[in-house]
């Protein structure tokens, strides 16, 4: 994904966050350790307070599984990112981690999600345009 | 969020890491794994990913057995101060499944009915760990005593 203007923050795992206006855009690799989790909560919250950022889309479309650390680090995340002005999207959950934590017993209280990454970026007020050029409010 | 027992920068490549188990064995030998670091659940994680791929599981199955396989190894980490996660094959005339074993030499668990009730949380998960890992499973037996460690053993078969 290139974008004018857009930054680059590389973290331990090298996971990039991009800036889109006023929204961040990352995403997560397909493991999230307890490092990677605490790395990107620190960053993310950072680059809200620099950017002056209203929203975020996390794209977790490529994480296999969500077990209870990762569903705690995720509720964390969206709380913080909120304590600072800015709501958080998780998108594109798959559908048999979505069946699996409902079985754990997790309902990711607090934490908005979206099917996947264009509907995420849709409820932050990004809109396709209609010849298909790409977003733009 | 610091795992208990982590080393500070430790080396992915460390012998933990690896299967205590040599490869090459027979398809329905328990493999056994060291969970001493964080890198150790990934292992596991991954392995046992394998194990139910191999053993023809449906997508769901495969992420049920994972998820549980991630939360009881964590909880060895964790509450036990590590331990070891054993992955076997089973190829009975009654079916197919994956058995999990993941022993402690912690503290063990004290109020065992209170530890699978949802929301009970000694550390710094969500309290869904155990009852949740059961739930994912068929089977689902958990040996404990104070100061004499833990060992569940979980066992989900293939269903079609």
């Amino acid at each position: 994904m290139t974008v004018p203007g857009a930054t680059q923050t590389n973290l331990e795992a090298t996971v990039p966050i991009l800036r889109l206006g006023d929204t961040l855009v990352t995403g997560l690799l397909s493991e999230l350790d307890d490092k990677q989790a605490t790395a990107l909560a620190e960053e993310l919250t950072t680059r809200i307070a620099e950017d002056r950022a209203r929203g975020v889309l996390l794209d977790i479309s490529r994480l296999e599984i969500i077990d209870s650390f990762v569903a705690r680090a995720l509720m964390e995340l969206s709380t913080m990112a909120q304590l600072l002005g800015a709501r958080v999207i998780v998108a594109g959950m798959r559908p048999p981690v979505a069946i699996t934590l409902v079985e754990l017993g997790i309902e990711l209280t607090g934490v908005e999600t979206a099917l996947n990454a264009e509907e995420g970026m849709a409820a932050l007020g990004w809109h396709r345009s209609r010849d298909g050029r790409g977003f733009g409010e | 969020m610091t795992p208990a027992g982590g080393r500070p920068g430790g080396a992915p490549s460390s012998p933990a890491a690896a299967g205590t188990t040599k490869p090459g064995s027979p398809p329905d030998e328990p493999h056994t794994y060291q969970v001493r670091t964080e890198d150790d659940l990934l292992t596991v994680r991954h392995a046992v990913r394998a194990a139910s791929q191999d053993l023809g599981f449906p997508l769901v199955d495969q992420t049920r057995v994972v998820t549980a396989a991630s939360e009881l190894a964590r909880n060895a980490l964790v509450h036990g101060g590590g331990g070891t996660v054993a992955v076997e094959p089973l190829h009975r005339p009654g079916g197919v499944g994956l058995r999990l074993v993941v022993s402690d030499k912690g503290p063990g668990i004290a109020d065992l009915e209170g530890a699978l009730t949802d929301g009970f949380t000694t550390g710094s998960g969500l309290g869904h760990g155990l009852g949740g890992a059961q739930r994912l499973m068929h089977t689902f037996d958990v040996c404990s005593s104070p100061g004499a460690g833990t060992t569940i053993t979980a066992v989900r078969w293939r269903t079609r």
